[in-house]
């Protein structure tokens, strides 16, 4: 398949299912995964900043459900794009910090360019 | 560095679980925690926070095992899930699994066996520089084509003229067999050991390398040079004990001093396992016997060269023999020269056996995954309810059929695993067991060896599981539910599959049952042959005598006659004489001869007879009986000796229809020659030399000749058991002469054995096979009446209700049973000629449509048929109506 009509599928699951409750297959990775290596392009942060990150800046609209998340950085990690250490958070307890590799950004810039491709072609699409 | 670090925690994932298990929870409850505090944090209590929390977060164990899928090892978590559900599935039920290892360890295991030494003595090049360029070239007798070897030894006269006049391969070396009395300068304990003459070059053209010492040089290889010898690596460390400084000294053969040059390597065992020292091909020859053209008993070994293929140079080499054919006509010079791989003929009588008891095994392991396979079925049977359920509840087909294959290849990696322990000895066994197997000293178990096993183990996992696994798995859940309710009709498919399945079992057995008749009809015809002797109370003692001293024709006939005279003087021995070899214990050579009175020939039809040597007591005491003329007398000797004894073979080949008595032949092509010219004195009775061969036309000659060049034989008859005066006879040979070894010490009943050992090896190995693959297929039958009477409880009760008499189910069963049986019978039988006439050619006394092999072997099959099905039928006859009506 295409990586175009990928995404196609994972917008698709996500605006439908962003609501209901720890579906953890809503998210494919594969709109998640931009999303994460996105915020975590500006500095390293453990799981829970991201999805609330993402929530953020999102104004609401995008909720990042756990059952989403943690597999996807599983995979993520899998994949070489991040790495994980246990560090110390601003309240003094242990959590797990991800940051981004050196693939992990060129693998942002890639994912990154095919989105603007596709959102580019659907604005086309539904706005003419 | 990247794929370094996916592969270190693609690994971590798979060795540290635990930990990186432990990991996930932390970060999850520490997500949790945070979630709980921003709650708390927008005003809502910490109760509240903490249910909001966690109806957020859903079902952590979930939540985990989403997180661990993308550690990409879930197929192994799903390969050890499946395997406990097999463990624990064969463990329930351990009567079945027991049989089914126990069946499928026996089949693995005699394949894997067979498989070794099939591998080590048919697949495995020669152990030889370039073996693929190796030939042995043979003189050929145009007559011997149809039937007979047409692969003649060749003459040291006619080899030596290959080698100097032809330039079709690369190079040409001989050798033939010797014996040599070895004993020490200190007293050792004297032996007689096998030995080997090869030209000087034939260690070179092998591509053999010394570990101590050289090989011969080409001086040493003529007549006249010096006395060397190379020792065999096992001869070396038994006689000498490994001593590297055995290279340059002596040791005493036939009383001679050797010279031991080298040392041969430990894999280098050629021609045989028995051969224990070389010495040089001219060794002992004069340069007369080195020109022989019409004394046949080197073998010649050729290296072929690069770009002459094997048909030119034979070719070359067979124009030059039929000069040499031409130029001693009336000689018995072959007109031609044969050649075939050096592999080829070094397996040539193992061949057949070999592969036909690989097909053996693999027939078994064939009827053993049928039988696995049958009782899969049955198992499937019994538990389609619990597959529908789970079909039911959202289990794939391919989960499904996963599953129970896993349980099948669990089933076959345990007997695998038994059955290669079982290899090993088998293994072991076999190379012991085999006599005279070639490169039996090659046979071992190694990693292919393992490798093949496992390729068996995934062959019959695939063929006793899958087939079942399919049958079960292949109907609609709704299918399977009705079904299970109602069980009078459903599963005729299935009952039908195992039908066929035992059909096909029932033919294979019947072909190695076949197989295994006509083998052991040979086998019995060979062991009762009748040698022409009675054969019992007789002993025989082979000794050879050192040519050096006993050089003088008075010598050894003192010795003889003094030995005699001692044994005769034990209590217990009826009479005793001398020869050189007995019936049954081998060719020993022959000679051509003339008829005075019809002395032209065509070439290669000249008179032929066996050479033996017989004293005046020799015919009694083994009991052939006097025909016309008389035995040998006490006056036949040395200058009065030109006597010779014939068979009634000979007679009725070359005199037929005359008298014989008084007459005189010439042995040899002279026809003046007065020294070789005999006069015949008697006629006896025909002897065997060997069982399972033709007789053949026999000159005896007298022992008082004082002849040396043979080894002699003392025959004894003794009151009781012959054995019991082996040690008395060989104290009276050391009486006389403490240095001279004991060959042999033999009944007649042991000789026809030691040659029919490998017959025996073979018929009871195959008739083992069939009579498993018997029980096998009996038991198979009996599971499948026992299953469809089961099924069919509920129709029988019908029946019976309905007034059908007990008698009438019985042959109802029967004949559900008997269906498969007959159809596989006729498969098999057919199966069973084709296997006769592809066996032919180890078969003695019988042919590949005997018949009354086939009806026993079929009346076999039947009974152990009939024994099956009985219970199954009697049971099925003895159902009450009334309760089978209840059951359901």
């Amino acid at each position: 398949m295409h990586p175009a009509y990928a995404y196609l599928d994972d917008l698709h699951s996500t605006s439908v299912d962003k609501h209901s409750m720890g579906r953890p297959n809503d998210l494919v990775q594969g709109t998640l995964g931009l999303l994460i290596l996105k915020t975590l392009s500006l500095e390293p942060k453990h799981g829970w900043a991201i999805a609330k990150r993402i929530q953020q800046i999102s104004n609401d609209v995008l909720q990042v459900q756990q059952g989403s998340l943690y597999p996807a950085l599983q995979r993520l990690e899998q994949q070489g794009w991040i790495r994980s250490k246990w560090a110390e958070t601003e309240t003094g307890r242990q959590a797990r910090f991800y940051s981004l590799t050196p693939a992990g950004q060129a693998q942002l810039e890639k994912e990154r360019e095919m989105w603007s491709r596709l959102s580019a072609a659907i604005d086309l699409v539904v706005e003419s | 560095m990247r794929w370094f670090d996916r592969a270190r925690r693609t690994l971590a994932t798979l060795f540290r679980r635990e930990r990186e298990t432990a990991r996930l929870d932390e970060e999850m409850r520490f997500h949790l925690e945070q979630e709980i505090a921003e709650r708390v944090g927008r005003g809502a209590s910490p109760e509240e926070a903490r249910r909001g929390a966690l109806r957020g977060f859903g079902n952590p164990a979930l939540l985990r095992d989403e997180a661990r899928r993308g550690w990409s090892w879930g197929w192994v978590e799903t390969l050890a899930r499946d395997v406990k559900y097999a463990a624990r599935g064969l463990r329930r039920s351990p009567g079945f699994s027991i049989t089914a290892i126990a069946v499928m360890a026996l089949c693995i295991g005699s394949t894997t066996a067979l498989f070794t030494v099939v591998r080590a003595v048919l697949l495995d090049p020669l152990p030889f520089r370039d073996p693929n360029h190796l030939v042995m070239v043979y003189e050929h007798w145009r007559g011997n084509l149809g039937g007979g070897n047409p692969y003649n030894p060749v003459a040291p006269g006619d080899f030596l003229e290959w080698r100097k006049s032809t330039h079709g391969f690369e190079d040409m070396a001989s050798y033939h067999s010797t014996n040599f009395n070895v004993s020490g300068d200190h007293g050792e304990l004297p032996e007689v050991v096998k030995a080997q003459q090869g030209t000087w070059n034939f260690f070179s053209l092998l591509g053999v390398e010394p570990v101590l010492g050289r090989t011969f040089r080409e001086e040493e290889d003529r007549v006249g040079g010096d006395h060397v010898a190379m020792l065999t690596w096992s001869f070396f460390q038994r006689r000498f004990g490994g001593d590297p400084s055995i290279v340059g000294r002596t040791v005493q053969l036939d009383l001679k001093a050797y010279t031991i040059v080298g040392v041969l390597p430990k894999w280098f065992v050629y021609p045989d396992a028995r051969s224990q020292l070389w010495v040089p091909y001219a060794d002992g020859k004069t340069a007369e016997k080195l020109g022989e053209h019409d004394n046949h008993y080197p073998l010649v070994v050729a290296r072929m060269k690069p770009g002459v293929s094997l048909k030119t140079a034979t070719k070359e080499v067979s124009a030059l023999q039929y000069r040499m054919h031409m130029e001693y006509v009336g000689r018995p010079v072959a007109e031609d020269a044969m050649s075939r791989p050096m592999i080829d003929d070094l397996v040539e009588d193992v061949k057949t056996p070999l592969l036909m008891m690989m097909a053996a095994v693999a027939c078994m392991l064939l009827i053993g995954c049928l039988n696995v396979s049958n009782l899969l079925v049955a198992r499937g049977a019994a538990r389609q309810k619990e597959m529908a359920i789970r079909g039911a509840l959202g289990a794939g087909r391919i989960a499904l059929l996963r599953e129970q294959m896993t349980e099948t290849m669990l089933l076959c990696v345990t007997s695998g695993g038994l059955g290669l322990l079982l290899a090993l000895a088998g293994t072991a066994w076999l190379r012991v067991h085999w006599h005279g197997l070639p490169r039996a000293e090659s046979v071992h178990v190694d990693g292919a060896i393992v490798l093949f096993t496992f390729g068996v183990i995934c062959v019959a996992a695939v063929l006793a599981g899958l087939l079942p696994a399919l049958s079960s798995t292949q109907k609609g859940i709704l299918g399977a539910l009705k079904d299970s309710s109602r069980s009078a009709g459903g599963s005729v498919s299935r009952a039908r599959l195992r039908k066929v399945l035992l059909s096909v079992e029932i033919a294979l057995t019947v072909v190695l049952l076949i197989a295994a008749g006509l083998l052991l009809k040979s086998f019995v015809q060979l062991r009762t042959t009748d040698l022409g002797i009675p054969g019992d109370h007789v002993l025989t003692v082979a000794y050879s005598l050192p040519k050096d001293q006993y050089s003088k024709p008075e010598q050894n006939i003192t010795f003889s006659e003094s030995l005699l005279e001692r044994v005769r003087r034990i209590p217990g021995v009826e009479s005793a004489g001398m020869g050189s070899t007995v019936p049954g214990a081998g060719w020993d050579g022959d000679q051509v001869f003339i008829i005075p009175e019809r002395p032209n020939y065509e070439s290669n039809k000249q008179p032929d007879a066996m050479t033996r040597y017989a004293d005046p007591a020799y015919f009694k005491t083994l009991g052939i009986p006097l025909i016309a003329g008389r035995v040998f007398t006490e006056h036949d000797r040395l200058d009065q000796s030109n006597k010779v004894i014939v068979t009634e073979e000979l007679v009725k080949r070359y005199y037929p229809n005359e008298s014989v008595i008084g007459r005189t032949i010439v042995m040899g092509t002279e026809i003046t020659n007065k020294k070789r010219t005999y006069e015949i004195v008697g006629v006896v009775g025909n002897t065997l030399w060997r069982v399972g061969e033709q007789t053949k036309a026999t000159t005896y000659f007298p022992v008082l000749s004082g002849d040396n060049t043979y080894r002699r034989t003392l025959v004894v008859h003794t009151s009781g058991d012959p054995l019991s005066y082996a040690i008395p006879i060989q104290k009276e040979i050391a009486a006389l002469d403490p240095r001279l070894p004991v060959v042999d010490v033999l009944t007649i009943p042991q000789i026809v054995g030691e040659s029919t050992v490998n017959q025996s090896l073979t018929t009871s190995l195959v008739l083992a096979f069939a009579a498993l693959s018997l029980i096998l297929a009996g038991v198979g039958l009996y599971g499948v009446l026992s299953y469809v009477v089961t099924q069919r409880v509920t129709e029988i009760g019908i029946r019976m209700a309905l007034g059908a008499q007990r008698g009438q189910v019985l042959g109802m069963v029967l004949r559900d049973g008997m269906g498969p049986v007959v159809a596989g019978l006729a498969v098999g039988v057919a199966g069973g000629v084709a296997v006769g006439y592809v066996i032919r050619s180890l078969l003695y006394g019988t042919k590949p449509m005997d018949p009354m092999v086939f009806v026993v072997m079929v009346a076999t099959l039947l009974l152990v048929a009939a024994m099956a099905s009985a219970a199954p039928a009697w049971r099925a006859s003895s159902v009450n109506p009334i309760e089978a009506l209840r059951t359901e």
